[in-house]
């Protein structure tokens, strides 16, 4: 026994990525945010030292590549400290913002201390549209920083989070990255976990819609080759195949959320599952040892179809949020998957969306916006009511 | 890269990407935003050898040094492309 259990473990690749998720706290609203609906629970979060033993020890692993996120991560004080900490150590430090909370003083402390990326999130590409999604008066705060990190030399990616109120602006969204000379731009079609997962009624785009803006990417791409790389993610409602989810369960990526939880991607602390705290044990112990890190390992854990699916070594049968959104059970396939018996019921649920968008009736349900008064209103609803 | 290599050019690495040794990689690395290419033995040493003071001939000259014998630059020429096509290097100004 001692010795095939120490051969599994030979197998197990060291993590290539932290996302730090410094907090939850966040100045912006927007309804399609990824974070957990719950957020309003994590008050405690991890310490300026704590974070740092966290870098320490995953870096120690072999983590190569360190994501500083949130909620807005610029809410952190202790930023600059951390950028410092994790260049010290050799990491690739990229900071995931809003740009809501800096300015040209901090983007010049943040090169100082050698962060090596920034990449600013935009809503839309007009003032009213991009400021009502996020909440927030920020559209022209926004650009402005984008210019200034690009006269400090940062590699710049421009994401934008595309769902059915701006996926008509396509065009008007990559000129305006055009403007900006984003080094990167991501087309992020919005997956539904979290505050998405609420307003999936309101931001899933039509067949239409997603026609003519993978038309236009495309013709973007082209363009632009060899200036901007544009990435467009298509959302996965409208496949027949899951999308390989963080490239295998604890294979590649760590995210730690603000209360300490390691959890194998941001999304899985919906699961019911148990995930170990970086309060309680090192970073090799959850990688190698704790019992979530290996829960979906391999493929001794899948059901059928997966199980004898040739496909099974590609896409690892999906995410497993998904599947225990839309099922019940997160070792089912994903429904993406059209060999799932659940697959059905996501069709009927797209067309029955699209219906409802094409209609031109008005939307009966308000978007809920991502903040803390909301989060508290949905974690005293009992979760049938959600 | 349909521009022909300037031997004299003294290529440095961009500030847009980092190039570095990873241990648990066992070898040298570019990093980019959200990620990172492995690269070969050889490619690594020449990549070492890009510091905004050696020019590309000087470059040459060194890796002959280092690996005598060798046959290599071709191979040089051909990575170096490679290596501005996909902005890793850019020439000092």
């Amino acid at each position: 026994m001692a010795m095939a259990g120490s051969e599994i473990k030979s197998e197990i690749k060291p993590p290539l990525w932290l996302l730090a998720e410094l907090t939850y706290r966040c100045p912006l609203q927007c309804p399609y945010c990824s974070n957990p609906l719950e957020i309003a629970k994590y008050k405690d979060e991890l310490s300026t030292e704590d974070w740092v033993r966290v870098m320490q020890q995953a870096r120690k692993m072999g983590a190569a590549q360190l994501g500083f996120s949130g909620g807005e991560p610029l809410v952190r004080q202790d930023l600059e400290e951390l950028i410092q900490e994790a260049r010290r150590l050799g990491f690739y430090t990229n900071l995931i913002t809003s740009s809501v909370g800096m300015d040209e003083a901090r983007i010049k402390r943040f090169k100082d201390a050698g962060l090596d990326h920034i990449q600013i999130s935009f809503q839309a590409s007009n003032e009213e549209l991009n400021n009502y999604l996020g909440g927030t008066k920020s559209f022209e705060h926004k650009k402005e920083m984008a210019r200034i990190v690009k006269e400090y030399e940062y590699p710049m990616v421009l994401n934008i989070v595309i769902h059915r109120k701006n996926i008509d602006q396509i065009r008007d969204i990559l000129d305006m990255t055009v403007e900006l000379n984003a080094d990167y731009v991501e087309l992020a079609s919005t997956q539904y976990y979290g505050w998405s997962r609420i307003n999936v009624d309101q931001l899933l785009p039509t067949r239409a819609q997603l026609a003519n803006a993978e038309k236009v990417a495309m013709e973007y791409q082209e363009r632009l080759k060899g200036k901007s790389r544009i990435i467009y993610v298509v959302p996965d409602y409208f496949e027949t195949r899951p999308k390989p989810c963080m490239n295998g369960w604890g294979a590649i990526f760590l995210t730690i959320a603000p209360d300490g939880t390691a959890l194998p991607c941001h999304e899985a602390g919906q699961l019911p599952i148990e995930f170990p705290n970086v309060r309680d044990h090192s970073i090799d112990h959850i990688w190698n040892d704790s019992e979530g890190f290996n829960h979906f390992r391999g493929f001794d854990w899948m059901k059928e179809p997966c199980r004898s699916c040739p496909e099974k070594t590609k896409d690892f049968g999906g995410c497993r949020c998904q599947a225990f959104m839309m099922t019940g059970d997160p070792a089912n396939a994903d429904p993406v998957c059209d060999k799932s018996p659940y697959h059905q019921d996501l069709v009927d649920d797209v067309n029955r969306i699209e219906k409802m968008a094409t209609s031109g009736k008005p939307e009966e349900q308000p978007i809920l916006f991502r903040n803390m008064k909301n989060s508290k209103e949905l974690m005293e609803k009992t979760p049938a009511e959600v | 890269m349909t521009e022909t290599i300037d031997k004299n050019a003294i290529p440095e690495i961009a500030p847009t990407f980092r190039f570095q040794w990873e241990e648990a990689q066992d070898c040298y690395v570019v990093l980019y935003p959200e990620g990172m290419v492995k690269l070969s033995t050889s490619a690594g040493e020449i990549l070492q050898r890009v510091n905004g003071h050696n020019s590309i001939q000087a470059i040459v000259d060194m890796l002959r040094e280092a690996f005598p014998g060798a046959d290599l630059e071709d191979d040089v020429i051909k990575f170096l492309e490679v290596a501005y096509g996909n902005g890793w290097i850019r020439n000092k100004k």
